[in-house]
């Protein structure tokens, strides 16, 4: 597993607003059958590099290429977002939930196969012709979404209306029409926010079975540190658009750098309130378990 | 819980007659304050051309005593048949009481007087009803009823459409039917087909589009130009183009227009797509006003050939259709024939509109609708959802409009105005974005509605032979938007039934379905 070989390689990644330097010369990357973690405080730039990895933002420096394990590599900063997810295999959620709201939970998961349906077919000239084989492959796509609703524990209630789905089921619906599209990279932007304890626990039994059966390495955005230290291989720290620290869960734990971050002081200061700090995290590592 | 709430419900169901007295004295008050300056202050000119008041405060008292009663009643009575047979009642007594004292008290009025009474009456023995069966839940019994009978309800419209023409021949004659079949049945499918066409851009896509009537245009002059100009005088040797080969030219025209027109707006939502479609509405209309060597502008295009059945024209030649079929010469059966051909087409849009539904590219539009960041999340190219959606959509306006050129044989700019566009829109809004059957209901209530009114002659016996109720066109048209969304802000059908199922197909509510932002 730790052997992996890189899926995505950010190569010195910069994003500008205007003046603004959103991320600035970041490189990392997330390696093949692993779960890295983007975390840094907020505003520092985190959802901006996943805006740029799934193709909703153009970077203005830096390269961006996708390792399939089969073979070939995609550049996705050349890429229109729409081909990332169907050429390059990409899949992202977001923070702020985008479900079809007024779809069912199976159309959901069906508007996800769009593009193999789409050929099935006939781009829709066979289709409307009764033609060409349409039902065996549309029956094929419900068994995959009969599959990912089973797994995301939504089964029952496949035929009601997505927007009438409590919080943390239209999370776990969302990460089920992302694996809908099979991509090979998922990126998830704050899977666990709003999650209550339970929830959160659910969730990382999700991902890592996801991680597990699937050929699909994760890329995660999150806030709730007893999911990214419990589940993560790899954790990235950006603040202010730059990156920080880059370890294993445990460096990062102990890096002065991201606890200065997090606590928003200045370098200086550092060392006088590690002590202090480090006594804290521990009792909020104990309240986490 | 269930206790407080059922003391709240006798409290609303049992209001004191002070506080609907009082209810409705403020809306009489109301209405005082403005039917005096709207009604009461009417201008006339006398015989020395001046300008003098002729002012009607029996309109302003009849009109502040229906308000009156409509309140009380509105607030007295809770059950919605006994408020409408009350209302209803009082409306009509109040009819018979301004031709009693306007013009006189003859055996109309008194007709009118006892058919306002009966109808206070019933609303009085219906409430009755209700009172002795209070308690008992009346509403979703009636909701089983319908689920009962829903199934059937489907065939039953389309049976009756089917033998429409029939009907309407042996109930009025074949003098009379020309004008049932032509102005309700004809004049109404084509507004189905074009809100059944816009309902694909608008309800399905999200893509709010105020130009439809441009595809309308277009379609119509395509087969006015092809018919009478393009074949004959640049291509004599093809012959004389038909109907049935114009048709499928003018829809797939239409379509590239379609596209022309999506490739612009693909970056825009909401208010500046809306914008920009109702700019290429009026430039596709003033282009066919002002290029006249093209299209003849404002004189338009006749003698447009008009369809025939199988090669046999409608005349009255030997080898026309009476003779041929041995019937006497009538222009009904070009009538019915047309009916027909309009029903086929409507019908051809609703088939491809539910296929499509269920089909990839139709799950998109909807998703697109829903949501357009998530839609490309999922691999879905946006650009081409958002053409197909312009270019099919346009296609059945551009069928719709080479039936209409073909119908009326003469076309002109001035048929294909922006109020064309607010009047499909308004049907596919009013009907519900989304729902074929409500596009239906609300193109026989706009459409049917406003030919209704100029049957409405009765009317002049109460309201005097100046009376003409297709002024009121305008006005009721408003009142009946307002009022539906008021009642209905989502249309009349505002559930979506879902394009696939599990266990089973459970209609998604209006509230949760998005109206889409362009």
């Amino acid at each position: 597993m730790t052997t992996a070989t890189p899926l995505l390689k950010v190569d010195h990644l910069t994003m500008r607003f205007g003046g603004l330097v959103a991320v600035n010369n970041l490189s990392f990357e997330a390696r093949r059958g692993e779960i890295t973690a983007l975390i840094g405080p907020n505003g520092a730039g985190k959802t901006t590099v996943f805006n740029c990895i799934t193709g909703f933002y153009k970077p203005t420096e830096g390269m961006l290429s996708l390792n399939h394990p089969n073979g070939g590599t995609w550049l996705l900063e050349r890429m229109p977002d729409f081909r990332i997810n169907w050429k390059a295999k990409v899949a992202r959620t977001f923070q702020n939930i985008r479900l079809f709201q007024g779809m069912t939970l199976l159309e959901n998961l069906l508007v996800a196969q769009h593009n193999t349906l789409m050929i099935a077919s006939g781009m829709t000239f066979l289709g409307v012709l009764g033609v060409g084989g349409y039902k065996t492959h549309e029956r094929r796509a419900i068994d995959k979404a009969i599959y990912w609703l089973e797994k995301t524990g939504l089964i029952d209630r496949a035929d009601d209306a997505a927007g009438d789905l409590p919080y943390g089921a239209q999370r776990r619906l969302e990460i089920a029409r992302a694996m809908c599209t099979e991509p090979v990279l998922l990126c998830l932007d704050e899977p666990a926010a709003g999650l209550n304890p339970k929830e959160s626990l659910e969730l990382n039994e999700l991902l890592r079975s996801i991680r597990k059966d699937h050929d699909t390495s994760i890329l995660l955005i999150e806030h709730d540190m007893s999911v990214v230290m419990e589940i993560s291989d790899h954790v990235v720290v950006l603040d202010y658009g730059t990156k920080i620290a880059d370890g294993t869960p445990k460096e990062i734990q102990n890096d002065p750098k991201v606890i200065a971050a997090y606590l928003g002081v200045e370098d200086e200061e550092v060392e006088s309130v590690e002590a202090e700090v480090e006594s804290v995290a521990e009792q909020v590592a104990e309240t986490g378990r | 819980m269930a206790a407080s709430a059922q003391a709240a419900a006798a409290s609303r169901e049992a209001p004191t007659k002070a506080q609907a007295l009082r209810e409705a004295g403020f809306a009489a008050l109301v209405m005082l304050g403005l039917s005096v300056p709207i009604v009461a202050l009417r201008t006339e000119q006398n015989m020395e051309n001046q300008l003098v008041l002729a002012p009607r405060y029996g309109m302003v008292l009849l009109a502040c005593i229906g308000v009156f009663l409509a309140r009380y009643i509105q607030v007295m009575f809770v059950n919605g048949l006994t408020r409408t047979l009350l209302i209803v009642g009082s409306f009509t007594l109040l009819g018979g009481v301004a031709r009693a004292t306007g013009q006189a008290l003859d055996g109309f009025s008194v007709g009118v007087f006892v058919i306002g009474a009966a109808l206070i009456a019933a609303g009085f023995a219906w409430q009755k009803r209700v009172d002795a069966q209070a308690g008992a839940p009346a509403a979703p019994a009636f909701l089983e009823r319908f689920s009962a009978i829903q199934p059937y309800v489907g065939p039953a419209a389309l049976g009756f459409i089917a033998v429409y023409p029939a009907l309407a021949l042996w109930l009025t004659g074949t003098g009379g039917s020309i004008k049932w079949i032509d102005n309700f049945g004809i004049q109404i499918l084509i507004y189905i087909m074009l809100g059944w066409g816009l309902n694909i851009v608008v309800g399905l896509a999200g893509l709010l589009d105020l130009g439809y009537v441009a595809f309308y245009a277009v379609g119509a002059y395509s087969y006015a130009l092809l018919a009478t100009k393009v074949i004959p005088e640049v291509f004599p040797t093809l012959g004389v183009w038909s109907f049935w080969i114009c048709l499928p030219i003018s829809g797939i025209l239409a379509a590239l227009w379609g596209i022309l027109l999506g490739f612009p707006v693909l970056r825009l939502r909401g208010d500046y797509l809306a914008i920009v479609t109702l700019a290429f509405g009026e430039i596709i209309r003033l282009v066919l006003i002002n290029w006249v060597e093209f299209s003849n502008g404002y004189a338009g295009i006749s003698t447009i050939p008009r369809p025939s059945f199988f090669g046999i024209p409608f005349n009255a030649s030997d080898t026309g259709f009476a003779a041929v079929f041995g019937l006497e010469f009538s222009p009904i059966y070009r009538t019915i024939f047309l009916y027909y051909v309009i029903l086929c087409l409507a019908l051809l849009t609703a088939f491809v509109t539910l296929r499509l539904r269920r089909l990839p590219v139709g799950r998109a539009w909807e998703a697109l609708r829903e949501d357009e960041i998530a839609c490309r999340s999922l691999g879905i190219n946006t650009t081409n959802t958002k053409l197909t959606a312009f270019a099919l959509g346009a296609m059945f306006g551009g069928f719709a409009g080479c039936f209409f050129a073909a119908r009326q044989g003469f076309i002109s700019p001035e048929s294909f105005t922006f109020i064309e566009s607010a009047q499909v829109l308004a049907i596919v809004v009013l009907g519900g974005t989304g729902s074929l059957v409500g596009v239906v209901i609300a193109s026989i209530a706009l459409v049917g509605g406003f030919e209704i009114l100029r049957e409405l002659d009765f009317l002049k016996l109460i309201f005097g032979e100046s009376f003409d109720p297709t002024q009121y066109r305008t006005l009721l048209f408003g009142l009946a938007m307002v009022l539906i969304m008021l009642w209905k802000p989502r249309g009349l059908v505002s559930t979506r039934e879902p394009t696939a199922f599990l266990k089973e197909s459970k209609s998604v509510s209006g509230s949760l379905v998005k109206e889409g932002h362009g």
